[in-house]
Formats: structure tokens, C-alpha cells, sequence
């Protein structure tokens, strides 16, 4: 069994520009929108939308299965770049934040994000034992894990500046910030303030993200800028997009 | 020994999952709050109140064992 | 015998009607017109505390075997056996701990605020009984925060009991936020514990581990002036006054068109007539009269003169004691007026916990409101059974089963009241002053 998985591995490394370095990208998008899926359903859930062929408990099944699914493929993202020689990234990396050496910030963001759902997700595993209050006050989490989330995936993603991406980024954001309207839309009659703050919490998060994307990721030598250890940049600086990095894989 | 539902009032926020689970014992008033049938559960029933013990978001339904009458 | 009171509600003179029944008054007996009695007047009076009861094991469990044979029952309006209840604590696991509910939360009623304002050693001498009896060393008298003097008062008995020999349980005072439900067992042991003053689902019953997640004896203060006496003079003399099924002495408010109302003490099965002869006679015809409080049940006017105080003679009328609260409501009010705004009252008293005690209550309180204003839909009595059977036991407490109670047993007695509003809406009477009793100030139970 264990010659197969290797078999199988040494085939993955070798079909260079490595499976793994695809994989990973791949697997990060749809974390991604399952993730968005995941907070999407959640909404829905406490709203406590329902019909005849969606009764609550389908929706209630269906938010908890899809940020295990979410959860599933987030554990492959990670697994995968570890894994991919090109990147130095380890398991450690994934965990603690900030720790790293490739890109530290960006992909820092991407272990927090990771470090709030499994807090999120290891509660709701064991909603019994904590009891109702603590679960739900972690659950909150899941709100500041989805943008963190976003901002790893354009800060350390490879594929930004395709549009087929960004499409996804953009569908995703849109969902959230729908979803979060409706959320705020029905909570805390009584805390305008609350209220005010989520709003503007979201609004300018999205401002932000817009200002910041053109000269950010989406701008010149960001590879070199988001904290790309130098020997794995390309020497031309007329090279400065993401498809460099590329070129220089085995 | 013999099963029978009950629900924590307090913690009961009227979500109405138990009643889509268990419409056999199980209807809800006009608020959404469940109203409960509290003869024991049949054998055939058990597993389906368990399930929508399980699901309930706030753990308010119960199946408990007969307790012995102070 | 009657008992001096200090309320906002009522302030009755002394009693002057025909002399007391032989063997009353117990409790009462040599209280005060003014101030407490103070330890040595109490002394006096009723004897000093027996030895055995005091000190020993078999001395305590001797305290409950006579409470045992004295069948007293819990004068909270429960009328739960109390020997039953203190070996129950008693057997639990952890030091026991006693509390004594004098919070009275029930706006009819006054017994447990003159118990302590006159004779606060009668419910300190039971207390410490109680709680030797059961092997705890503590009882917390829990005082409504709005009885001032019952809280002074209470506080220097309890102060002039450091002279008394031997050493006794120690008596802690605490004050309980006003509310109806906040002085139900669970609701009391909650507060105690730090959390809110409202009911708690159970299990754990507060028996098994209330207060500090130890075995609680909740008893009302009533009942343990009872057992300081019972401890003195033994359970046939108990036996002497009341019923085979219910013995003993009772303390009543009885409140309404009366010369005198007031704190009375009688003897279980007493007629009616009886006491309202002691209360001076009534100053009005009277409509009805509300037994056991606002959780409580009405009987019809023309039903009072065959009746007697006990349980079991007011059972067939659907009504019991409850915590001995007696309220007429005279022929010049309007029943319907009142009882509408009582239930409102009870619907905005909900600890607002439980979804059916909150949309329930307050779906019947418009109701009737409608009812009484002439503006109701077709089928409202039917809609005030409905929801009264919607409520009842749906509740982490029985305060929806009261008021539903309450409520239902208005509607029936004073049922050509309420057709005659449901036609034509308000009547003359619905402008009167309110005859019914309510807090002057109640603070909201909570934010719904």
C-alpha cells in the first residue's frame, strides 16, 4: 500500500510545474467558495429561512456539512503546499501565523484564517461539552475568518490577476456582503451601535479592498513586494507577475 | 424502560427542527414553541427523537429514561 | 387575632370583632402593636428553645419525626409535607443549607412581612431548628428588598440572638429583588447563587443542590414559625387545632371590603363567616372572593357562606389556600376591569424564559383587554381556553399555570360580566378606583 502512495507521489512531484503547486491553488479557490457557502448557509440558518422542500433542519445539515467539506479541502490546500518543494512552506506555517518565510504576512493571514475555523469548527464538533454560551460566542469567529481568508488568497495567491479568479473573488465578496446585510438587517433591534459597527466594518473592508487591490496584488512586482524570498524571484524585473514564479519551477 | 421527550422551556428558542424530525410526537403552537407528546416513546420512535435531540441548536429537547417519581 | 401591618396597600387597625377561637392564636399569640417582640418577651411567651432539639443527632431527627407526626405542610402555598422535604435535604449530598423565603411576592398576600415585623424570633427560632435538624450550619432569610422594616427588624432579632446559649446556625440576612416569580424556589436559589432571580430548569431540584451546589431547604417563613412551636409543645398539641388532613393553625390575609382586613391565624376547616366575623364583617356585598392569590382561583359571592378554610373543602370549587391569601371584591367594582388589569400585571411579571409564558400570557391579557372594552372577536372565551391550555405546563415554572388559573376561573364566575362587556363594552363601574391590589411601583421582570 505505502509503495503505491509513494508511486503515486513521486508521479505527483514529477509532473512539474509540480501537481502539487496546481493542487494547492485549485484547492485554496474552492475552500474559498465553500467557505463563502459555508457563511452564506449560516446566514440562512439563523434567519431561519425555510420551505417545504428546504425544512430547517436540511439547512441547519447542509451549513454544518459544507464547512466540513470546506474544512476537507482547506486540509488538502494546506497539505499540498507543504508538500510542494517550490514555496518554502511547512506544517508549522499553516498553524502559526506570521512565522514563515515565503511570503509571511500573506500567507500568515491564511494560518489565522485557518486558526479561527478550526476553533469555530472543534466547538461545534463538541457543542455539547462547551455548552451553548462558549459556542456561540466562538461562532462569532467565523465572520472575521472569511476576510482574512480573502486577503490570504489575493495576497499569496498565484492566480489574482486571471480573471477567471478574480471572478470567483469577486462572486464571493459580493455573497458575503449580502449575506451580512441580511444579518444585520435582523439582529439587535435594540443596538443601533452594533449594528452601525458591522456595517461599517464590512464597508470599509470592501473600500479597503478595493483601494488597495490595484496597487496591491493586482500592481507591480507584487511577487517581490508580498515578501517572496528573493532567490525564488525571477532576476528580470520586466517579470514581475505571478507567471514568473512559474517559469522558474523545475 | 422506557424513553420519553421533554424540553428545556429556558432553552428552547422556538427553531422548530424536533417538530420536522418528529412530527409523530412533536407539533408546534401558534409561536413556534414545541408541544410535546409525553406518553413513552415506542421503540420504532427512539432513534428518531434522538436525531432531533441532536439537532436541535440549542439542546433543549431531551429523551430521557423514566426517572423513579420522588 | 390580628396582626398589626406597615404597607402601602392596606393599614388596618387593630381587631376589635368577637374573641378568637379556643387554642388561638399560636403564632400570634401576644404580638405586638407597635415594633417586635423582642427575644425575652418571646421567651416569655412561648418558652425557651427545648435542649434536645438543640444539640444532638437523635435530638434532630426526633425534630422531624414530631414535625412528621404533626403533618405540617409547607404554608408557601405548596403545602408540601415538611418532615418529607427535610429528610430529602437531609440525605443529600454535601452540607445542607436552609433558606427562608419571607420574599412574599404575592401582592395579596402579608403573613411572612408581619411575621417578621412582629414576631421575627418565631421564624429565627425555626430556621435554626430546621436547619440543626438536617445537619446545616447556615439559614439565609431572603427579605424582599422593598420591605424595608421587615429587613430592620429582622436584622436586630437576629442581632440580640447572639446572647442565646449554646451554639446555633448561623443566620445570614439577604435582600431579593422584588418580582412575582423571583421568589419561586429556583428563582430564589439562582439569585443566591449570582445568577438572575428567575426559575431554573430542573434537574438539579434545589433539594439536591441549590444554593452553593449544596442540598437546599427552601421553606417559607410561615412554616418555620411552625416548627418552632411544634419543637416546644409536640405534635398532638399541633393536632389539637385544624383537620386530620390538614392540622394545625394558618395565617390568612384577608383583604377587601372589610372593617378590619388584615393578618389573621385560624385553624384549618374554620368557616369563612368565621373570619370575616373576627375581620369585623364585610362593609360591602361581596361578588367573590379570590382564594390562594393572583395564581389563585375565584369562587362566587353566593358560595361563601358555606365555606370553610381548607383544602379540601375548597377543592370542589376548584380553589385551595394557596400561601392563605383571602381577597373579596366587592358588588361596586367591576370584575372584569379587575381582573383584566391583574392579568396584565401577571403577564408582564413573566421571568420571560419561556416562549409560551411570554407570547401566551400576554396573547390572554389582550384578550380579555379586548373583552373588556367591547372590542373582541367572536369566539373569545373560546380563545381564553385555548390559550390557557397552551400555557399550562409549558413553563420552566407554574407562573403560567397561575395566571391561566386565575384568568379562567374570572372569565367563568364573572361570566355575565364579560358577555355583557364583550357587547357593550366598558361599564360605569370599570372607571372605580381598583379594588384589587398591585405593587405601586413593579419593576419590569424583564425586556420581552
Amino acid at each position: 500500500m505505502s509503495a503505491i502512495v509513494a508511486a503515486a507521489g513521486a508521479i505527483v512531484a514529477a509532473a512539474g510545474p509540480s501537481a502539487y503547486w496546481y493542487l494547492t491553488r485549485s484547492s485554496g479557490a474552492v475552500a474559498l467558495v465553500l467557505l463563502t457557502l459555508a457563511l452564506v448557509l449560516g446566514v440562512v440558518d439563523v434567519r431561519r429561512w425555510s420551505t417545504e422542500k428546504w425544512p430547517r433542519f436540511v439547512v441547519d445539515s447542509l451549513h454544518r456539512n459544507v464547512s466540513l467539506l470546506a474544512l476537507a479541502f482547506l486540509g488538502l490546500h494546506i497539505l499540498t503546499a507543504v508538500l510542494d518543494s517550490f514555496a518554502p512552506i511547512s506544517l508549522v506555517d499553516a498553524v502559526i501565523p506570521f512565522t514563515g518565510s515565503y511570503r509571511p504576512l500573506w500567507l500568515g493571514l491564511g494560518a489565522l484564517s485557518f486558526d479561527l475555523m478550526l476553533a469555530v469548527i472543534l466547538t461545534s464538533l463538541l457543542r455539547r461539552q462547551v455548552g451553548h454560551a462558549t459556542w456561540r460566542a466562538i461562532h462569532w469567529l467565523a465572520y472575521a475568518s472569511w476576510p482574512i481568508a480573502l486577503l490570504h488568497g489575493l495576497g499569496t495567491g498565484s492566480d489574482v490577476k486571471s480573471t477567471w479568479m478574480m471572478a470567483i473573488c469577486v462572486a464571493c465578496l459580493l455573497a458575503v456582503i449580502a449575506a451580512v446585510l441580511v444579518r444585520v438587517a435582523a439582529g439587535w433591534p435594540e443596538q443601533l451601535a452594533r449594528r452601525g459597527a458591522a456595517l461599517g466594518g464590512a464597508g470599509i473592508f470592501t473600500l479597503g479592498l478595493v483601494l488597495w487591490l490595484p496597487s496591491g496584488p493586482l500592481g507591480k512586482e507584487w511577487a517581490r513586494r508580498s515578501g517572496t524570498p528573493s532567490t525564488l524571484l525571477p532576476h528580470s524585473t520586466s517579470h514581475s507577475s505571478s507567471s514568473g514564479e512559474a517559469s522558474r519551477r523545475r | 424502560m422506557s424513553e420519553r421527550l421533554r424540553v428545556n422551556p429556558i432553552a428552547c428558542e422556538a427553531h422548530g427542527m424536533c417538530a420536522e424530525l418528529l412530527p409523530e410526537r412533536i407539533t408546534l403552537d401558534e409561536w413556534g414553541y414545541p408541544i410535546l407528546d409525553e406518553r413513552p416513546l415506542p421503540p420504532d420512535l427512539v432513534s428518531h427523537a434522538q436525531r432531533a435531540a441532536q439537532a436541535c441548536p440549542t439542546f433543549a429537547l431531551l429523551v430521557e429514561r423514566e426517572r423513579a417519581r420522588r | 387575632m390580628s396582626a398589626n401591618m406597615s404597607t402601602t396597600e392596606m393599614e388596618p387597625p387593630m381587631s376589635t370583632g368577637p374573641a378568637p377561637a379556643a387554642g388561638l392564636p399560636r403564632l400570634l399569640e401576644g404580638v405586638p402593636a407597635q415594633g417586635a417582640m423582642g427575644l425575652q418577651a418571646h421567651i416569655d411567651i412561648h418558652g425557651a428553645l427545648p435542649e434536645a432539639s438543640r444539640r444532638d443527632r437523635r435530638g434532630a431527627a426526633a425534630l422531624i419525626d414530631q414535625i412528621e407526626q404533626a403533618g405540617l405542610g409547607g404554608r408557601g402555598g405548596a403545602n408540601f409535607p415538611m418532615a418529607k422535604k427535610m429528610r430529602t435535604v437531609a440525605a443529600g449530598r454535601g452540607k445542607p443549607i436552609v433558606v427562608v423565603n419571607a420574599t412574599e411576592g404575592e401582592p395579596a398576600s402579608l403573613k411572612d412581612r408581619t411575621l417578621l415585623e412582629t414576631l421575627p424570633h418565631l421564624v429565627l427560632d425555626g430556621a435554626g431548628l430546621a436547619a440543626r435538624a438536617i445537619g446545616a450550619e447556615e439559614a439565609i432569610l431572603c427579605v424582599c428588598e422593598s420591605a424595608g422594616v421587615a429587613l430592620e427588624r429582622a436584622a436586630s432579632a437576629i442581632g440580640e440572638r447572639t446572647r442565646l446559649p449554646g451554639r446555633w446556625p448561623r443566620v445570614v440576612l439577604s435582600s431579593a429583588p422584588q418580582g412575582y416569580v423571583a421568589g419561586h424556589e429556583s428563582a430564589l436559589v439562582s439569585h443566591l447563587n449570582g445568577g438572575a432571580p428567575k426559575p431554573t430548569f430542573a434537574p438539579p431540584m434545589p433539594f439536591e443542590r441549590g444554593v452553593r451546589r449544596r442540598p437546599t431547604l427552601v421553606n417559607n417563613a410561615e412554616t418555620l414559625a411552625h416548627v418552632a412551636l411544634i419543637a416546644r409543645n409536640g405534635p398532638r398539641w399541633f393536632r389539637e387545632l385544624g383537620l386530620t388532613d390538614q392540622p394545625g393553625s394558618t395565617l390568612v390575609t384577608l383583604s377587601g371590603p372589610l372593617s378590619y382586613p388584615g393578618v389573621y391565624e385560624v385553624e384549618y376547616g374554620a368557616s369563612l363567616s368565621s373570619l370575616l366575623d373576627a375581620a369585623g364583617g364585610t362593609t360591602s356585598r361581596v361578588r367573590a372572593a379570590l382564594f390562594g392569590g393572583y395564581a389563585g382561583t375565584w369562587v362566587d359571592g353566593r358560595a361563601l357562606p358555606s365555606l370553610a378554610l381548607s383544602n379540601a373543602h375548597l377543592g370542589p370549587h376548584g380553589a385551595t389556600l394557596g400561601a392563605g391569601v383571602v381577597l373579596l371584591l366587592s358588588e361596586d367594582a367591576c370584575p372584569v376591569a379587575e381582573t383584566t388589569r391583574v392579568t396584565r400585571w401577571l403577564a408582564g411579571q413573566s421571568a420571560g424564559q419561556c416562549g409560551p409564558c411570554v407570547h401566551g400570557l400576554d396573547a390572554l391579557a389582550t384578550t380579555l383587554e379586548q373583552v373588556c372594552a367591547g372590542a373582541a372577536a367572536k369566539g373569545a372565551g373560546k380563545r381564553v381556553e385555548q390559550l390557557a391550555a397552551l400555557v399550562s405546563r409549558r413553563g420552566a415554572c407554574s407562573h403560567p399555570d397561575g395566571t391561566a388559573r386565575f384568568a379562567m376561573s374570572a372569565v367563568d364566575v364573572f361570566s355575565e360580566e364579560f358577555a355583557d362587556h364583550a357587547h357593550h363594552g366598558a361599564c360605569d363601574a370599570c372607571a372605580r378606583p381598583s379594588e384589587l391590589p398591585l405593587p405601586a411601583r413593579t419593576p419590569a421582570a424583564t425586556a420581552v
